[in-house]
């Protein structure tokens, strides 16, 4: 008994007193903010577009790559410490800003990294009419002159889900129009059958977006989701 | 006394044990091992570490890996574990990396060793010396071909312990060094290497011309076609080709081709050996006795050790040899690819108008076209090791309801009926089941017809061929009119399409991009060579470019290079069941999408070239990233 007692206060000790030796302190420090131009978030896919941050300083130094959410926000948990942040070359919709950002990290921090998009999509309109939903939007060419780049081609995507993007996969459906069949980028209209599938149970709402796919660059530059009630 | 005795024995003993031999006593040769001398006095020795060298080749498409030759949606995968694949929407950045620098050492090794080996035959020892160097250069050819200009190391390195490796890092080469690289090693062994055609598992000089025409041309080709995707290169040119050297790859490949072309290299030609054209065209993979079309092949033997499970994996269901098969489903899009007689392309009509067509044969609705259609996929009504496969989806009522089973060859009683009859195939194909012939087809090409060969115990010893003839063809033919020579790639790609039994040969006016692409296609498919095509003609993207493909859009574009390949669409055959009409007893096709195949594939540009690991670059910081990772 005695013998069992010992064994049991040795234990303990032992299992308290190593994680104090053996752990590290967690990351603390929360890094959030959005991808914004000119104050305004630019939508994006879901975990397409990414950017990444180097801590300098170390011997072996490996990237940190932060997914921009669709919404255009991010958010990393860090370790406190100086960071440098760049974009990886040709990623999102926007030009980046040329020099590298430095910032240092104590604490949570907030901080919205300006870029420059090739075109924005505004007026986004949607409304519901017996299976289809309709949308209207303008696009504005934001980048002119030598790095200006034109617009492939325009894409109504609708989801069952939330998310909502080109590679949503199965839950949704999607029109598409050529640029080359855009008479005027400043009043398109498009459509797009909401598909009916019998095994998927029925429901009154449905999430859509517009997405802008520019020549030569992969990621698309979308609208803000939004919910469409029927 | 006695006690005595028992002590000088022990000491003479004792006195014994210290005299001198026990130093040779104790020092053995190892019979384990064997010494560098002991390997490089004898040929067959060296023949044997040469072997294992050839048995680590590389290869993108495999036979012992039965996806790695279906990949990119030219068909499903008939099995439960894999419809996951269907269901992504593309690929890690990751994906298809190779970075065997142990394989390269131990090439340099044997290299250095037979160099220096002064017992071996002068003869034997340029050949093993050739052979090592082609085996090394087609290592490279691989790592440039998935990872870009990699490090080009051609001796052995050792580690001095001095604790700084940073002198055994090495940058990374250009792309065009790399394949500067393998053609000067092709060109400069080509000679050394034996002339003959009947050698096809080691290295000979037709296996080196070939490599150097695969090489020039895929070189040539992203030279010209990177320039479309400027995101797709790197600032020093690690990944990516200036525009400017393409002519001069292209006329490599083309001069290496016509070398192989015009007999120069041994007598190679087209396998040309059964009046059958379909026939002939599925034999062509598993002959192996008199095929004057392989040039180098991994070769297999059954009962020799070495064997492979393609047949087992891929045999038709019914009737399988094991209780499993029917794998790769090649898709509705590649088998309406295959040109009609004529050459002209045609959708799969099962349709006129709205009203479907009734066929009196279940097959016939594939009639008339490229004989290469028959030699490389199972169809619905033909038959596998003189078996007939039972591929057929159900019953289609008067009203146009379908009575079909959700398990192989599934007896149900029919409206009006009194009796169960059968209303699905033991091949299926049922939606999700797997090891059915889901999308209406199974793959022919590579399945061997030995008996045996879709057994466990046994297995195929069918090869894998690397390198053919076929192949060399529309290398050259695609070389010739990259290098504005129409009709000359006219006539290399009639000498291909003729023994498809297509009548109306080409023109140099009707050789364009397209033409030359389809033609690889259909006579490439399912041999690991699909891939890189799309790769080099930066279409990747475009093909893969991760939106579903939509039912109507399925049959259009067909015999366009940038037609979409996201998902494999299906195609099934229905008997028509309406007694009393003229159509009763008939068959029917209804085209679908299985319900598995959620995802559409996305090839994005980072694709291209894939990722060199952070533990690599860890261990080297001279390794630049490859563009878009």
């Amino acid at each position: 008994m005695k013998a069992k007692f010992y064994i049991l206060i040795f234990s303990t000790l032992l299992l308290v007193t190593s994680c104090a030796l053996d752990n590290f302190d967690e990351p603390n420090a929360i890094f959030s903010g959005n991808i914004v131009y000119n104050g305004e978030a630019i939508p994006v896919a879901r975990n397409q577009v990414r950017f990444q941050l180097w801590q300098p300083g170390y011997a072996l130094t490996a990237p940190i790559d932060v997914a921009i959410a669709q919404e255009g926000s991010f958010s990393s948990r860090l370790f406190t410490g100086d960071y440098k942040l760049s974009f990886v070359p040709g990623q999102g919709p926007f030009k980046t800003p040329s020099d590298t950002l430095f910032f240092s990290l104590t604490g949570d921090k907030a901080m919205d990294i300006e870029v420059t998009p090739y075109h924005m999509i505004r007026n986004a309109q949607f409304s519901h009419a017996s299976g289809t939903i309709n949308a209207s939007c303008s696009v504005e060419q934001i980048i002119s002159g030598a790095d200006a780049k034109a617009v492939e081609r325009v894409t109504l995507i609708i989801n069952r889900t939330q998310f909502v993007d080109a590679n949503s996969g199965g839950e949704g459906s999607m029109a598409q129009e050529d640029a080359a069949d855009i008479s005027n980028m400043s009043n398109i209209s498009m459509s797009v059958n909401i598909p009916s599938d019998p095994k998927k149970p029925d429901q009154s709402y449905i999430f859509a977006r517009i997405g802008v796919k520019v020549a030569g660059i992969e990621d698309m530059i979308y609208s803000q989701v939004q919910k469409i009630e029927f | 006394m006695k006690k005595y005795i028992f002590t000088i024995i022990l000491a003479i003993c004792l006195a014994w044990s210290c005299s001198k031999n026990d130093e040779e006593f104790l020092d053995r040769p190892p019979s384990s091992i064997l010494t560098q001398e002991q390997i490089f006095t004898d040929p067959s020795a060296v023949l044997s570490v040469l072997g294992d060298l050839y048995n680590r080749y590389e290869d993108f498409g495999r036979l012992d890996d039965w996806a790695s030759v279906a990949d990119f949606n030219i068909a499903y995968w008939s099995e439960a574990g894999r419809y996951p694949a269907f269901q992504n929407d593309g690929w890690g950045f990751g994906s298809w990396g190779t970075w065997n620098y142990g394989y390269i050492r131990e090439i340099n090794l044997f290299l250095e060793r037979c160099e220096e080996a002064t017992q071996l035959e002068a003869s034997l020892k340029t050949r093993f010396l050739a052979e090592a160097r082609f085996l090394r250069a087609s290592y490279y050819f691989e790592m440039v071909k998935r990872m870009g200009g990699v490090p080009l190391i051609l001796e052995s390195e050792t580690y001095d312990f001095s604790g700084d490796a940073s002198y055994l890092q090495h940058p990374r080469e250009t792309e065009a060094a790399i394949y500067d690289f393998v053609i000067s090693e092709a060109e400069a062994i080509k000679d050394i290497l034996p002339t003959d055609p009947d050698s096809k598992s080691r290295a000979t000089k037709g296996a080196a011309l070939a490599m150097e025409t695969r090489a020039a041309l895929y070189a040539g080709s992203i030279a010209r076609y990177g320039a479309t995707t400027p995101q797709v290169s790197l600032p020093g040119n690690e990944v990516g080709i200036p525009a400017s050297m393409a002519e001069g790859y292209y006329t490599k490949a083309l001069t290496a081709a016509q070398s192989i072309i015009n007999g120069n290299a041994g007598a190679y030609a087209l396998y040309n050996s059964k009046p059958n054209l379909s026939e002939n065209f599925e034999a062509l993979f598993y002959d192996k006795a008199n095929n004057p079309e392989a040039i180098f092949v991994e070769d297999y033997k059954v009962g020799g050790g070495k064997t492979h499970y393609f047949t087992g994996w891929n045999q038709p269901r019914f009737g399988a040899e094991e209780e499993e098969g029917g794998r790769i489903n090649p898709s509705l899009q590649f088998v309406q690819s295959f040109e009609l007689l004529n050459g002209t392309y045609a959708p799969l009509a099962n349709e006129a108008g709205g009203t479907p067509v009734y066929y009196d044969n279940i097959g016939d609705i594939f009639q008339g076209r490229d004989a290469r259609l028959a030699g490389t996929v199972i169809l619905p009504g033909t038959t596998f090791k003189s078996k007939p496969v039972d591929i057929w989806a159900g019953i289609v009522l008067a009203d146009g309801s379908i009575v079909s089973g959700d398990s192989r060859g599934q007896e149900k009683t029919l409206p009006g009926g009194t009796e169960q009859v059968q209303v699905v195939g033991f091949d299926g194909p049922i939606d999700g089941l797997e090891f059915t012939a889901q999308t209406g087809f199974y793959i022919r090409k590579y399945q061997d017809p030995n008996t045996g060969s879709g057994r466990r115990g046994t297995q195929s010893d069918v090869w894998f061929i690397r390198y053919r003839f076929g192949e060399v063809l529309l290398n050259a033919a695609e070389a010739a009119f990259e290098l504005g020579q129409p009709d000359v790639a006219a006539g290399y790609l009639n000498q291909v399409r003729q023994r498809a039994g297509i009548t109306t040969p080409l023109t140099g006016a009707d050789v364009n991009f397209d033409k030359i692409a389809h033609e690889r296609y259909v006579e490439l498919a399912f041999e690991g060579l699909h891939f890189f095509d799309l790769k080099r003609w930066r279409l990747a993207h475009i093909v893969l470019d991760g939106n579903p493909i939509s039912e109507t859009e399925v049959t259009q574009n067909i015999g366009i290079a940038t037609k979409r390949e996201t998902q494999p669409y299906s195609i099934w055959p229905y008997k028509y069941y309406n007694p009393g009409d003229p159509n009763n007893g008939k068959y029917l096709y209804k085209t679908l999408r299985l319900s598995r195949i959620t995802g559409a594939d996305r090839f994005q540009f980072g694709n291209y070239y894939s990722e060199i690991g952070q533990d690599l670059i860890n261990n080297n910081p001279k390794l630049v990233r490859n563009p878009n990772q």
